[in-house]
């Protein structure tokens, strides 16, 4: 188990120089030499999982020139919740990352109960931590399968995608939808597990992983995958760091900074897992890395089933609290109470506040600014994705043509998420 | 024998800076304007001038060590200048609303300075070694709106720049690459800026309405199957 106040982060001995030497770029004739060629890649690319336009200067097959475009998906994110309530702003959070929804849904709750000041009961952090998970292992699985599919492996896509769809039933059960979830409440969870979630779940999640397992089989020990995804997408640590790169990608770089970890929000102190850290700082350990970060949610979800203590999901505070239906339709109090806060959106202090978790790619922060009204002044969504993609000119410049694909693949960017 | 006469509440003490902040105060503190703790994230005010001065010293003091920027964004404090400078709120259940707590009313709320410029840049930076967090802001006017870019100490400042000069209009000069990301060139105004209002659209192309982008073409009468056209009936 990596300490990660006693591992400062350290450079791999030697960047993988295996492609650089094949390419032998000294030995082309001047002669023959032409100006560098421009392709534009993207923005709609069958081989990127994305709206990204990557414009490209070639040299021959090296690329001399990267331009990372983004924004194709900018629906004003932050002009949107700054009109809303705030509760009125959970459903928006859905659509930043639609691969792992819950764990935006709850980077956005907490932050609004960091400004409230609202401590959730412990049935409710562990539902949140179960759909964290789930969703942690969706995106992962979406992330490699797509980007196995990407480079002509289309059988672990089809096995990554079944067992996406056991991990998602989770999520039809926890809150009835599987991709838009909507599950997370201010100061709750949207309702309390069903009944036998346990045993549906350790059916469920038994063949999701046997799917894994078996795609990991396939994947791991395939000459083409590796020769396209070993050495390619290298960044050095430093780099990494001073990118603000975060999540997986970091993990892959030999810093293990996991915020699930270094920053005990939920009940992630309670639980016992490992932080797959890898050293190459390439797609390769990237990949490997979000493989094994599936096999630890699956270790958390399990932990979790088996301590959730009963009690209840929502808390008692009538700054969030939505009274039961049956006594707004029954009573004087709670009427006037839904009313308030239906045409109010609740009462919140003014202040900033700034809340990040361990999202899917890296730290999902939100930052809010509230004059004191039931609308966020400002609601900044820090994204991991848009962090991750700065760097990905950098990781290119000098590579292959044939490395985009891998490296933009374990990039995972989520259009929703970077553009926002 | 004791007075027990009862006394007029002395001036509370404001509470003390932590750890961290002891420890950016003593590097940076003559630049620093004020500093908070509101709701557990350490932030510090400083001028504008000298945000590449205070970001270069946060992250090369070995103690300090804020080799991360996170995000770097703006807030638009259109029409309240003062930047919602309100003491810090307790909530009272038993009467079900927000107070200040008593402690806190005199020092808790710094004197103010005047009209505030009417933006305030960003910065959220972490320590990937201590783990701590820190937040700057710093104020820009609006005739003026320019500040110094920090994209040379951290490079990932780059993209979170370009992103505040397209949503804010916030110039930052020296920037090697001060270019829209989000919207398109040619856009009009900044979006997120309070006085841009979210109804206002601005297409690349002119919407005229269903059907108007398309040329008008003539009816034309349905000439019966194809076997009856003269020209293929041979």
């Amino acid at each position: 188990m990596p300490d990660p106040q006693a591992k400062t982060p350290t450079a791999p001995a030697e960047q993988p120089t295996r492609r650089r030497e094949e390419l032998r770029l000294g030995e082309i004739d001047p002669a023959l030499h032409a100006p560098p060629m421009r392709l534009q890649f993207g923005p709609s690319h069958p081989a990127t999982h994305g709206t990204v336009r990557i414009v490209l200067d070639l040299d021959g097959e090296q690329i001399v020139g990267a331009d990372v475009q983004v924004g194709y998906l900018h629906r004003g994110f932050e002009k949107e919740c700054e009109t809303g309530y705030y509760y009125q702003n959970i459903p928006y959070t859905d659509r930043l990352n639609y691969s792992s929804p819950v764990l935006c849904n709850t980077a956005y709750c907490m932050a609004v109960e960091k400004l409230l000041g609202i401590v959730t009961p412990e049935r409710c952090d562990f539902i949140r931590v179960i759909g964290c998970e789930l969703s942690r292992m969706a995106d992962h699985m979406l992330c490699v399968g797509s980007s196995a599919m990407e480079l002509a492996a289309f059988t672990p896509f089809l096995y990554m995608l079944e067992a996406r769809e056991l991990v998602l039933d989770h999520l039809d059960a926890l809150c009835g939808a599987r991709v838009t979830t909507n599950a997370i409440r201010i100061g709750g969870v949207i309702s309390d597990l069903p009944d036998g979630f346990r045993e549906f779940s350790t059916v469920k999640l038994d063949r999701a992983l046997k799917l894994v397992d078996d795609a990991h089989k396939m994947l791991t020990d395939n000459i083409v995958f590796r020769r396209r995804m070993e050495g390619t997408g290298y960044l050095s640590p430093q780099d990494l760091i001073a990118y603000g790169v975060t999540g997986p990608m970091l993990r892959a770089g030999g810093v293990p900074l996991d915020l699930r970890r270094t920053q005990s929000y939920l009940v992630y102190p309670q639980l016992d897992f490992d932080v797959p850290v890898g050293e190459h700082s390439d797609n390769f350990d990237r990949y490997l890395v979000r493989m094994e970060e599936i096999r630890q949610s699956r270790r958390m979800i399990t932990q979790c089933l088996d301590r959730i203590p009963a009690g209840p999901v929502n808390v008692d505070d009538p700054r969030v609290r939505w009274p039961a239906k049956n006594q707004v339709f029954g009573r004087m109090e709670e009427l006037i109470d839904q009313f308030k806060l239906v045409t109010q959106g609740g009462l919140f202090p003014p202040g900033e506040v700034y809340f990040g978790l361990e999202a899917a790619n890296g730290e999902l922060g939100f930052y809010l600014v509230s004059d004191g009204t039931g609308k966020p002044y400002k609601c900044r969504a820090r994204s991991p994705s848009f962090s991750n993609m700065s760097p990905l000119g950098r990781a290119l410049i000098g590579r292959q043509l044939a490395d985009v694909v891998p490296t933009f693949g374990m990039t995972n960017m989520i259009g929703g998420e970077c553009d926002r | 024998m004791p007075d027990n006469s009862p006394q007029p509440p002395a001036p509370a003490e404001p509470p003390a800076p932590s750890a961290l902040m002891t420890a950016v105060l003593a590097r940076v503190g003559a630049l620093v304007l004020e500093h908070h703790a509101d709701y557990g994230d350490e932030r510090i005010h400083v001028a504008r001038e000298h945000i590449v001065e205070v970001c270069q010293a946060l992250r090369d003091t070995p103690e300090l060590g804020f080799d991360m920027c996170l995000d770097v964004t703006a807030v638009d404090y259109f029409g309240n200048p003062d930047g919602f400078r309100m003491p810090p709120r307790v909530w009272d259940e038993n009467r079900g609303e927000w107070r200040i707590p008593p402690q806190s009313r005199q020092h808790l709320v710094p004197p103010p300075r005047g009209p505030e410029p009417r933006f305030a840049v960003v910065y959220h930076l972490l320590s990937t070694r201590h783990l701590h967090r820190l937040r700057i802001k710093a104020r820009v006017p609006e005739d003026d709106p320019t500040i110094e870019t920090v994209s040379a100490l951290w490079p990932g400042a780059n993209w979170l720049e370009r992103e505040t000069y397209d949503l804010y209009g916030i110039r930052f000069t020296g920037h090697p690459d001060l270019r829209r990301i989000y919207l398109y060139e040619g856009f009009v105004g900044h979006p997120l800026r309070k006085d841009y209002a979210k109804e206002h659209e601005q297409p690349i192309e002119e919407y005229a309405g269903p059907g108007a982008k398309e040329p008008r073409r003539p009816q034309v009468e349905y000439a019966g199957p194809a076997s009856k056209d003269p020209d293929r009936t041979r």
